[in-house]
């Protein structure tokens, strides 16, 4: 239950707008510790993941070959990624000969230039956008509003992060830290155009939506989107959404530009088959998305009469590069991992500082930005290196991943990469107490002593859990007590035990 | 702005270098290549309708021969968008006022027209969802996007039981629009609402026989 005063009491979240969408605030602890002080996000959380997450098993137990759908998913996307140069270049001439015009870009800001030279060339003031993870990786809305250009984001939930200044903390549902009553007033406040006394009930707050885009869409000359899916053999782009925001995006203005990960390939149109079913399944928990548009390049009378098509870098060769990491480019956004993380339902996804929360956005973002590799970042308390250890090991997030992505496995082999780069460097704590106990464990006598030593502070704390230690026990007991000591150890226990 | 060829050919070179011998992947497809029910029957009719209102869509059943009538009463407005091949028998019954988008209807036309009329491609009964090409009575795509209210027609013979079956029907270059129930979200605290930008409400008349 919030309490409403009626003030303009909505502010930005994250308070500072961050100039890499990728990589900001602190490292994950230290966010964590933040987000897991808003009582009202955990309690907002812990109803949103569980109802999707019900919602998704339903679905998903009603196809007896679900498990047979997921292999082939999986298959699909490492045999995309072992041809990938083939399918890019197939890519390219298939929207080619259909009148499209395909982009290649590097970097953020490579992409970044390359749709505002686009959009600037049309002659164009604002633009509309379909959700698109992609153009918020390369933070597109900011380069283009510093070429005087207004993107206006129309899915509903990203219209609301848009409007309030906020990062997106949920793949699929990118404003569910924010209850009903902070939309209203982001809306009244921010809108421009919100109707008189606009109250809090989400069918209301959703017609407010419609009135407020309906004219920007039928006035709009050009539209930016990013793409689900991409088929090489054909040329066809794929979007997938609910609300028909895409739809309009991609049916009325004259002119369109898609922004698509390298990684989103997909070798033939049969292959849609597959991913048709595993990702609304896994995503809304829902057998069919209501909308899906397919696009090949140009339809003369129909659609945008100029299209655009952008391939993205900005860091997956370097993911492909690792043979084990690779697998997170396998990732179809589907934020079912997300959904069922006991540490993403906590914390919340600006916990992570980066557009791609949860356990598939630990795995992704210090590969997309080159984690434990020269000049890249590293160790347990940078931003990013600390990602790969936001989990318990848990492992739902690798059943549930509708490509069978072992993001388990994928963090352990993260978190080695991020802290030990290539590379001579000074031994930290951890390096030096496993050296003391490979040494301890590997002599008899060592270890009796080490007993003995260990039974005496047991016998001095008389069994009670320590909860203060001096450095460096305080990096240990700052954020858990220390177990409780044994007043004797094994060995001297087993002694006694046979001379009875 | 760097060569666009500078930036190709760099991005060609470093997925080659990262995947360095990687060997290739065979692909299995051990699911279901083909849906158990066949298409038209009257399972498969039975199954979409159910799948089709479970999104809250209003679905009729009829024979070939009461569809004037059927699309008649669900017309039930001032004005109503129909593409070319929509057959002329089924107009016959309507008090709407047809427009015709021959020259094109502007987008303030559509946005100002309160339904439309159309036949469909396919139609996938265990997704409940109606498949357009923009094939005969389909229109563009932006004729089945402003009108408020969207009246389909699907025949038996074009409902197919699995989204394999469908894609196999499918010629994919063609600008396809799948559509699950009418448009919705549930971005505000994962409440479901039904119609935001798409037509809101979504009528699909099946014909059987």
């Amino acid at each position: 239950m919030s309490t409403f005063l009626g003030m303009p009491t909505v502010r930005p979240q994250p308070s500072r707008p961050p100039r890499d969408p990728l990589r900001w605030g602190a490292s994950f602890p230290h966010a964590a510790h933040e987000t897991l002080a808003d009582g009202q996000l955990r309690a907002n959380l812990r109803t949103a993941t569980r109802t999707i997450r019900d919602k998704r098993r339903r679905v998903t137990a009603e196809l007896d070959d679900w498990e047979q759908l997921r292999d082939a998913g999986a298959a699909i996307k490492a045999s995309a990624m072992a041809r990938l140069p083939d399918l890019l270049t197939q890519l390219e001439e298939s929207v080619t000969a259909r009148g499209g015009v395909v982009h290649w870009a590097r970097d953020a800001a490579e992409a970044n230039e390359v749709v505002t030279g686009i959009v600037r060339e049309a002659g164009a003031r604002e633009v509309v956008k379909v959700k698109s993870m992609a153009t918020q990786e390369i933070g597109l809305n900011e380069a283009l509003a510093e070429a005087g250009i207004d993107a206006i984001e129309t899915d509903l939930a990203e219209r609301i992060v848009q409007l309030a200044g906020d990062q997106p903390s949920h793949i699929l549902v990118p404003a569910i830290h924010r209850n009903r009553e902070e939309i209203r007033e982001i809306f009244t406040h921010r809108m421009g155009d919100a109707p008189e006394g606009l109250s809090s009930e989400p069918r209301e707050l959703a017609m407010a939506a419609r009135a407020h885009l309906r004219a920007r869409f039928l006035r709009a000359e050009v539209a930016i989107s990013g793409a689900n899916m991409a088929i090489a053999e054909t040329g066809t782009v794929a979007v997938v959404e609910s609300e028909g925001n895409g739809r309009m995006c991609l049916t009325l203005p004259r002119l369109l530009v898609t922004v698509m990960g390298i990684e989103k390939v997909l070798p033939t149109a049969r292959d849609l088959e597959v991913f048709l079913q595993l990702l609304p399944r896994s995503s809304t928990g829902e057998r069919m998305n209501p909308y899906t548009s397919m696009w090949t390049g140009v339809t003369p009378g129909d659609g945008p009469q100029e299209f655009h098509l952008v391939l993205l870098d900005n860091g997956r060769t370097r993911a492909l590069a690792d043979e084990l990491g690779r697998q997170a480019l396998h990732c179809i956004r589907c934020s079912a991992c997300l959904n069922v993380c006991p540490v993403y339902e906590h914390t919340g996804g600006h916990a992570y500082g980066s557009v791609y929360p949860g356990p598939i956005g630990a795995i992704l973002t210090p590969q997309l930005l080159g984690v434990g590799e020269p000049g890249g970042p590293a160790g347990a308390h940078d931003p990013t290196g600390s990602l790969p250890f936001a989990s318990t090991l848990c492992g739902a997030c690798f059943d549930a991943c509708p490509v069978k992505i072992d993001i388990p496995a994928a963090l352990v082999h993260l978190r080695e990469r991020s802290l030990h780069p290539p590379g001579p460097h000074a031994p930290s704590a951890t390096d030096v107490s496993m050296r003391v106990a490979a040494r301890v464990l590997s002599s008899g006598r060592a270890l009796r002593w080490a007993g003995r030593a260990v039974a005496l502070v047991g016998r001095l704390t008389g069994g009670r859990a320590i909860r203060w230690l001096p450095w460096p026990g305080s990096l240990w007991t700052r954020v858990r007590d220390a177990p409780v000591l044994p007043v004797r150890s094994l060995a001297a226990w087993w002694a006694r035990r046979s001379l009875r | 702005m760097t060569a666009p060829s500078t930036a190709r050919a760099e991005m060609l070179g470093r997925i080659r270098r990262a995947l360095g011998q990687s060997r290739s992947v065979e692909v299995e497809r051990h699911y279901h290549r083909t849906g158990a029910l066949v298409a038209g029957s009257g399972e498969v009719l039975d199954l979409l309708a159910e799948r089709l209102e479970d999104y809250r869509a209003t679905v009729v059943r009829t024979d070939a021969s009461a569809v004037p009538r059927v699309v008649a009463d669900l017309l039930d407005v001032p004005s109503v968008a129909v593409p070319d091949g929509v057959p002329a028998p089924w107009l016959a019954e309507l008090t709407a006022e047809v427009r015709r988008d021959e020259p094109a209807l502007t987008h303030a036309e559509l946005d100002d027209t309160a339904a439309v009329l159309t036949t469909c491609r396919v139609a996938i009964a265990e997704t409940g969802t109606v498949v357009l090409d923009g094939g005969p009575g389909q229109g563009r795509r932006a004729l089945t996007l402003l009108p408020d209210r969207h009246v389909v027609v699907v025949e038996a013979d074009q409902v197919v039981h699995s989204v394999p079956d469908a894609i196999a029907r499918l010629d994919v270059t063609r600008p396809l629009t799948w559509i699950s129930g009418p448009s919705a979200t549930s971005d505000v605290e994962l409440v479901r609402v039904e119609g935001v930008h798409g037509p809101r409400d979504l009528r699909v008349v099946l014909v059987d026989g």
